[in-house]
């Protein structure tokens, strides 16, 4: 018998009808139980859903409590998006506009061309403890948050300054998708991966000109401008991808995971030709290791305990395993998984005075596994979740990809390939 | 990504598979395409309840009048003996604690204040041995204000029958004022979480309990404690001076919450890898074999394994699907056990025994799934997608994912 593919009838694009009321879902949503006034995530998607559309007006504002951490749609066993349902509820029918200090939160490349330019400056100033309280009273961003300092040079700078040139002495090429943290705040993070992909035998590309993905943008209301981004960026990709035949790979979870589905799910945006080879860094290496293409050599002087934690758009997009596993080859490598619960910051969200509570409460199973364990850092895919760990628990934390950058030899790893 | 297994559906039966795999050290992976009906537990696996409408005393006994096609007839009896032995063994591993006898059913209070027979019940409820009297003579059934999922009239209803002198009292306590704004968030797990969070709010309500249930024997409540933290009905029992009996409350079930969890712990304990929120699409089959099978997530990095095992539910979990023209088994298109004729799919009686109740995956005499009627050589299958039998009509369910999921098991080990 020929294979069968389901195709339910007159289904809605956001599935909402398949929802059976099991309310599976509200027992994983991590603001329904520290923040009541969220209606939840049954009632505030396919429930609500089916109201919003006989009558707009039941469009509830406690919606924007949501942190789109997608893990409704990870424990539903029956496919629902519930999270996009909800997203898009807020795209559609908030009357609520963006404040300025939405505008700032959400315009990360902007605000971080500006910062980045005058980083000396920008970085003790909005460290000092009476400008936070100046922030919170002005702006309501939380007193306690403290802003991620702006590299004084950036990433794209610094590539075309210094390692732009030898990249063509590769025989295979991809595109890298660095963001705006790498580009303005940790450059670091950049020049690692350019480290591991050259000692794999890829010579690492920027995209014509890259946009911010838009994530902070959406959540923060400002669609327009979302969608006006994606489209280009979609455009950069296919002249790496389609044109060129080269993959892009990213370092930021959250960026990628915007890219390949909220774009087209949230923003209407289609990326069919680009999606499949958008992916993350770590997804590219395993794939290689995996299908015996690449080996990886490590310093024997390596010798960390660390400590994964899974962000929630990894955890929908079902990648830690290709992090996880990488760190894990690393002979030295005393590995553990943290519980993957959510950090509770979710980009922008946690910066946010009205949120700092909720945000606090609900990373706290998080912190204290991290506070309770022997483990020398975090490591985590995700760069918003880094500043909610080092904010809130005793740890630091790294990225996989510097990590691997850290313990590899890349000598060794590039006579292996270069000796064929 | 290569392991020693994999296996389609991450439910009770995946689970079970999984741990008794990953107990002997293979290197095993579950890829579940959301959470699994174990969140619908009521708190008792059923062996056989009933048979032909009668209900059961020793199923071991039962079986043997069952067809020739039953899942149990084809583990064979002797080895179902033996594996109900061991099922709650593995349990028990797993931190989950189970009372009961496989040649003696026992009983529990439903929430619809009947005594039903089953196997095995975990230790949050109480286990009658039998079905005609009830322990107490006077009972107090306390309920949550503003808690809808368990229906206090229903009990009482049921237990004037074994002439139980019963009153039901509800309570408020201020941890609750904040989800009962919401009525549509006041479920059994929200109330858990409450009790989870902290000892405070368990000792103000033992207190009411002992107060409320004075000049009464025993204390009927709506199981709601220990989601995430396990030894809240332990607690709760040891705080309150008179014995409780829990019974449970509409789903998602707390009791069936931790025991997922606390199985999917112990089968990452192992060493094995949980999939979970992803979809397998499809599978690649050559020689009779299948090499490998392909997820929404993973994408074109393919999960390989030397044996494969498919647990993915009857129609529900859409294990198997149901169009108006035809069945089938929709990740690898495997040979269907169930009528083509769609007129026949259906009693028109309601409470009949239904015919598609007994559709499932064919398999040959080893639990190997069929394409055109040959087997493939690697493809196991085990739970409630194998057809052959009507779990609600028998009592059965529980039993058959259990116990062929560990029958399957030692085949992949032999």
């Amino acid at each position: 018998m020929k294979k069968e593919i389901l195709e339910p009838f007159n289904i809605s694009d956001n599935n909402f009808e398949q929802c059976v009321k099991c309310t599976i879902c509200t027992v994983y949503c991590p603001v329904l139980e520290v923040n009541p006034d969220y209606p939840g995530p049954k009632q505030s998607g396919p429930d609500g859903e089916r109201l919003r559309l006989k009558d707009p007006n039941f469009f509830d504002e406690s919606l924007k409590l949501c942190l789109n951490c997608k893990r409704c749609e990870i424990a539903c066993p029956h496919g629902v998006k519930i999270g996009d349902i909800i997203q898009m509820a807020r795209i559609k029918h908030s009357k609520k506009k963006p404040i300025v200090r939405d505008m700032i939160l959400a315009n990360t490349d902007i605000v971080g061309t500006m910062a980045s330019t005058f980083a000396p400056i920008v970085n003790p100033i909005v460290a000092l403890k009476p400008v936070r309280r100046i922030m919170d009273g002005v702006l309501k961003i939380d007193h306690n948050r403290i802003f991620p300092k702006y590299a004084g040079m950036r990433f794209e700078t610094w590539y075309r300054k210094y390692a732009e040139k030898k990249q063509s002495d590769f025989k295979k090429h991809l595109s890298y998708f660095h963001g705006c943290y790498v580009n303005y705040n940790f450059p670091q993070l950049g020049k690692d991966l350019i480290k591991i992909m050259n000692a794999a035998g890829y010579g690492v590309h920027l995209l014509e000109k890259e946009k911010c993905c838009g994530v902070a943008l959406i959540s923060n209301g400002l669609i327009k401008q979302a969608t006006k981004q994606a489209k280009h960026n979609v455009e950069a990709f296919k002249k790496s991808i389609v044109d060129k035949k080269m993959p892009v790979i990213s370092t930021s979870s959250t960026c990628i995971f915007t890219i390949r589905d909220e774009y087209p799910h949230l923003l209407g945006v289609k990326n069919e030709e680009i999606r499949d080879e958008s992916e993350l860094a770590t997804r590219f290496l395993f794939r290689l290791i995996d299908s015996g293409k690449l080996k990886l050599v490590f310093k024997d002087s390596y010798k960390k305990r660390i400590a994964y934690h899974t962000p929630c758009h990894m955890e929908k997009l079902g990648w830690s395993i290709y992090s996880t596993t990488l760190l894990k080859m690393i002979p030295g490598v005393d590995f553990m998984a943290l519980e993957s619960r959510c950090c509770g910051i979710a980009g922008t969200y946690g910066f946010k005075k009205e949120n700092y509570e909720t945000s606090q409460g609900v990373g706290k199973p998080l912190f204290d596994q991290i506070d309770n364990s022997d483990a020398d850092f975090v490591s985590t895919d995700c760069e918003t979740c880094k500043w909610q760990v080092e904010m809130s628990t005793t740890k630091k934390v790294e990225h996989p990809i510097s990590i691997l950058a850290e313990a590899l030899d890349v000598e060794a790893t590039m006579k292996l390939w270069q000796d064929k | 990504m290569k392991f020693d297994n994999i296996i389609i559906g991450g439910g009770l039966s995946g689970l079970t598979c999984g741990i008794k795999l990953a107990e002997q050290g293979r290197k095993c992976a579950i890829v579940s395409s959301g959470q699994s009906a174990i969140h619908f537990f009521s708190g008792s696996f059923d062996l056989l309840s009933k048979v032909d409408g009668q209900e059961v005393k020793n199923p071991f006994e039962g079986m043997k009048s069952l067809a020739s096609n039953h899942p149990y007839q084809c583990v064979g009896l002797d080895n179902i003996k033996r594996l109900a032995d061991e099922a709650p063994k593995l349990l028990d591993r797993a931190g989950l604690t189970f009372s009961g006898q496989a040649d003696q059913n026992h009983f529990v209070l439903t929430p619809m204040g009947v005594m039903k027979p089953t196997w095995l019940t975990i230790d949050d409820f109480t286990r009658f041995e039998q079905n005609d009297a009830f322990p107490w003579k006077k009972a107090v059934i306390l309920n949550f204000s503003g808690f809808l999922d368990f229906h206090t009239l229903f009990v009482q209803d049921g237990l004037k029958k074994f002439k139980v002198d019963t009153q039901i009292k509800n309570f408020a306590m201020k941890e609750f004022d904040a989800i009962r704004r919401n009525p549509s968030e006041m479920r059994s797990t929200n109330i858990a979480k409450v009790f989870d969070q902290g000892e405070d709010a368990l000792n103000e309500f033992a207190q009411k309990v002992n107060e409320l249930s004075e000049g009464f024997e025993v204390v009927i409540l709506p199981a709601v404690f220990g989601l995430f933290n396990k030894n809240v009905a332990a607690e709760l029992k040891a705080k309150v001076n008179k014995p409780v009996v829990l019974l449970p409350a509409l789903p998602p079930s707390t009791p069936g919450i931790r025991s997922q969890i606390l199985l999917r712990k112990r089968f990452e304990e192992l060493g094995g890898t949980y999939f979970l929120g992803d979809n397998v699409e499809t599978g690649t089959i050559e020689n009779n074999k299948l090499l490998a099978i392909h997820t929404n997530n993973h994408g074109d990095i393919k999960l390989e394994a030397d044996q494969f095992v498919l647990a993915s539910g009857s129609f529900y979990s859409k294990g198997i699907v149901a169009t108006r023209e035809k069945l089938y088994e929709p990740i690898l298109g495997l040979d269907i056990d169930g009528d083509v004729d769609s007129k026949k799919w259906l009693d028109e009686k309601f409470f009949n025994d239904q015919p598609y109740m007994h559709y499932g995956v064919k398999t040959d005499s080893k639990f190997r799934a069929l394409i055109n009627g040959k087997p493939i050589e690697n493809l196991y299958v085990a739970g409630s997608v194998l057809g052959g039998a009507n779990a609600l009509k028998e009592g059965s369910g529980a039993g058959i994912s259990l116990l062929t999921s560990l029958h399957v098991a030692e085949e992949l080990l032999k």
